[in-house]
């Protein structure tokens, strides 16, 4: 394919936003293509990848309101719904249409705006990416998926409750760092885990995850300008190239799987990016994983390929997906503490990474990064993209 | 107290013989520790000034409630309303939280309000819980008449406790009618609700003497969740 480029990276502040949907997305959108400066170069496209407008702010067809909104008519425009996995699907049609000539430039962007219903109705918008039939219709959400997944999965490979306390307790501790995130409170293992009051301060939500293992509902915004080989020369210098990009689906109910702990479509995702970027797990520096819940951090950083199976949380004891250990994790905060609005955490996902390859994520910043790797995760897994962007010129 | 007139005692309710609430630390998901001690009529200044900014916060009903618990407090420091108390949590001596509420005879209390500064810690929840703990184990009373004006709170008290509908019972505060919870359900939540650590260490409890605030931009900041980085 034809080398698509990163030339511009913006988002909003996540949490909860009195902003309307369109202008939300805008703000990240201006940002981005401010950070782009295309000059006089046109934006062929735009992509919108979103979850929910259609059921809970009563909005369709958000491409072609934000190319309007924005003033790029007559870019071609579409929106994207993928689940969670929304973000990076739309990053990918943009990267389609750059990497087949059909664009030059294209403007993609993540936007959810969540916080205008209760907790009751936003569990059960997600819930409607379950299998209808034998998963929604028994009132399954995704935090029960995630609680059976992790039970499952704690039980298979000795992952203790402390574990994921660690990766809450660091994603917090990251998220300090980030003016962007959703949650801007640090947390400890004896606050949530380990004094008497934490079975008050941490709730169960799905046994055996707790409140501070599940990401919260937020709204927000991330915005990408992506372009050509032949505009990242024109606007010159601090580029960043898509390296890869694999997806792949598994099945619809997580109980038909196999092997239901084996996060497959994240395995084969990965392994389609790596091959594309002609790199190796072990060649990344930083990585942005989907931790809606705790449990998904671990089981993904496996599955992508950075440990073995059932090893993951031997390294996060080793402190290795710390900002400053081997592999840093979701120096973000991750969904977890930066927060999850689902149609812009991909693109999000993808912001944080370009600006750590370009050493502007300040406080937060992973020395020397060169090469990143970002899980989207879609349904409860069954629909997952994998990007690897790199650094110009490493 | 210092003496009154005839005519200012014509004015005030007759007083219940109400039990201290003895203070205790709670161990906050933060790390923190914050101390739930009641509050003097002598500091009521200080927490209206807490409260104002707040009567313009629409967010959450947060104006609903901060006006309501402002009257509450003046009614407390004025004497006009029959046997009410403030508890207050405080992080290193920082106000986090308020709660009041009355006793309407020996055998029934009712809670009035439950208003949050630090969010996302379940200060709110802490603090709800040392209510109904002074009303069932420290004034013995039998049930606790509640409502909520905020789907938080109603998620807080009526999902979680879970509480039992009154609904032939109007509350003090109006509206709709009354939840109650009742001396059992209230034992039965305990294990899950309601913690603490008594005696707090003498450290914590120099450090909760006087009550400090947070600064006004700080305090609407934490409940509206309005941060730098713009949307």
């Amino acid at each position: 394919m034809k080398a698509v480029y990163i030339a511009g990276a913006g988002m909003t502040k996540f949490g909860r936003s009195e902003w309307p949907l369109i202008p939300l997305a805008g703000a990240a959108s201006l940002a981005a293509l401010r950070d782009a400066n295309l000059g006089k170069i046109p934006v062929d496209g735009v992509v919108v990848a979103n979850m929910g407008a259609a059921r809970i702010n009563h909005q369709t067809a958000l491409g072609s309101a934000l190319a309007d909104y924005l003033a790029l008519c007559p870019a071609t425009a579409e929106a994207v719904e993928n689940g969670p996995a929304s973000g990076a699907s739309a990053f990918k049609i943009g990267c389609q249409a750059i990497a087949s000539g059909m664009a030059d430039a294209v403007l993609v962007t993540g936007v959810e705006r969540m916080r205008v219903v209760d907790g009751l109705e936003g569990t059960d918008f997600v819930a409607t990416l379950s299998q209808p039939d034998v998963e929604y219709i028994y009132g399954v959400t995704l935090p029960s998926l995630a609680g059976m997944f992790a039970r499952l999965f704690m039980d298979r490979h000795g992952v203790e409750r402390k574990h994921l306390a660690m990766i809450a307790i660091k994603n917090h501790e990251n998220a300090m760092e980030n003016p962007y995130a959703h949650i801007h409170q640090t947390i400890t293992m004896e606050g949530i885990l380990t004094a008497p009051e934490a079975v008050v301060n941490n709730p169960p939500i799905a046994e055996p995850l707790h409140l501070f293992d599940c990401c919260p509902v937020s709204d927000g915004a991330a915005s990408l300008v992506l372009v050509s080989e032949a505009v990242a020369a024109k606007l010159g210098g601090r580029s960043v190239r898509v390296a890869g990009i694999g997806q792949a689906t598994d099945s619809h109910a997580v109980h038909e799987r196999e092997d239901p702990t084996d996060l497959k479509a994240v395995r084969i995702a990965s392994e389609k990016a790596f091959a594309l970027a002609d790199l190796k797990p072990k060649d990344v520096d930083v990585v942005e994983l989907h931790d809606a819940f705790t449990i998904l951090e671990l089981a993904e950083s496996e599955a992508a390929g950075f440990y073995k199976p059932g090893t993951a949380h031997k390294a996060v004891e080793r402190g290795e997906t710390r900002r400053t250990g081997k592999l840093p994790v979701n120096p973000c905060g991750g969904l977890k503490a930066k927060g999850h609005p689902v149609g812009a955490t991909g693109v999000a996902q993808l912001v944080e990474l370009t600006w750590q390859l370009r050493g502007e994520a300040k406080g937060r910043q992973v020395k020397g990064a060169k090469v990143a790797y970002a899980c989207n995760f879609g349904g409860f897994g069954n629909n997952v993209v994998a990007t690897v962007l790199r650094r110009e010129g490493a | 107290m210092a003496a009154i007139s005839e005519l200012e005692a014509a004015l005030r309710p007759p007083a219940m013989e109400m039990p201290p609430y003895p203070p205790k630390a709670i161990r906050l998901a933060s790390g923190e520790a914050m101390v739930v001690r009641s509050a003097t009529r002598d500091e009521v200044p200080i927490l209206l000034q807490a409260i104002h900014p707040l009567l313009w916060v629409e967010r959450d009903f947060y104006d609903i409630v901060a006006a309501r618990l402002f009257a509450e407090l003046l009614a407390y420091k004025r004497y006009r309303v029959r046997d009410e108390y403030v508890l207050v949590g405080l992080i290193d001596g920082v106000l986090a939280g308020l709660v009041n509420g009355r006793l309407v005879d020996a055998k029934t209390g009712m809670s009035y309000h439950t208003l949050t500064i630090r969010r996302g810690l379940r200060v709110g929840s802490h603090l709800f819980a040392a209510k109904m703990e002074y009303h069932i184990e420290h004034c013995r009373q039998e049930e606790v008449l509640i409502v909520a004006e905020s789907p938080i709170g109603f998620r807080r008290w009526m999902i979680e406790y879970p509480l039992e509908k009154r609904l032939e019972v109007q509350h003090e505060l109006g509206g709709v009618p009354s939840w109650v919870l009742p001396r059992d359900t209230y034992y039965k939540a305990k294990p899950r609700l309601v913690a603490g650590r008594r005696p707090v260490p003498d450290e914590l409890l120099r450090a909760a003497e006087s009550i400090a605030l947070p600064t006004e931009e700080a305090v609407v900041q934490q409940v509206s969740g309005g941060k730098e980085g713009g949307a």
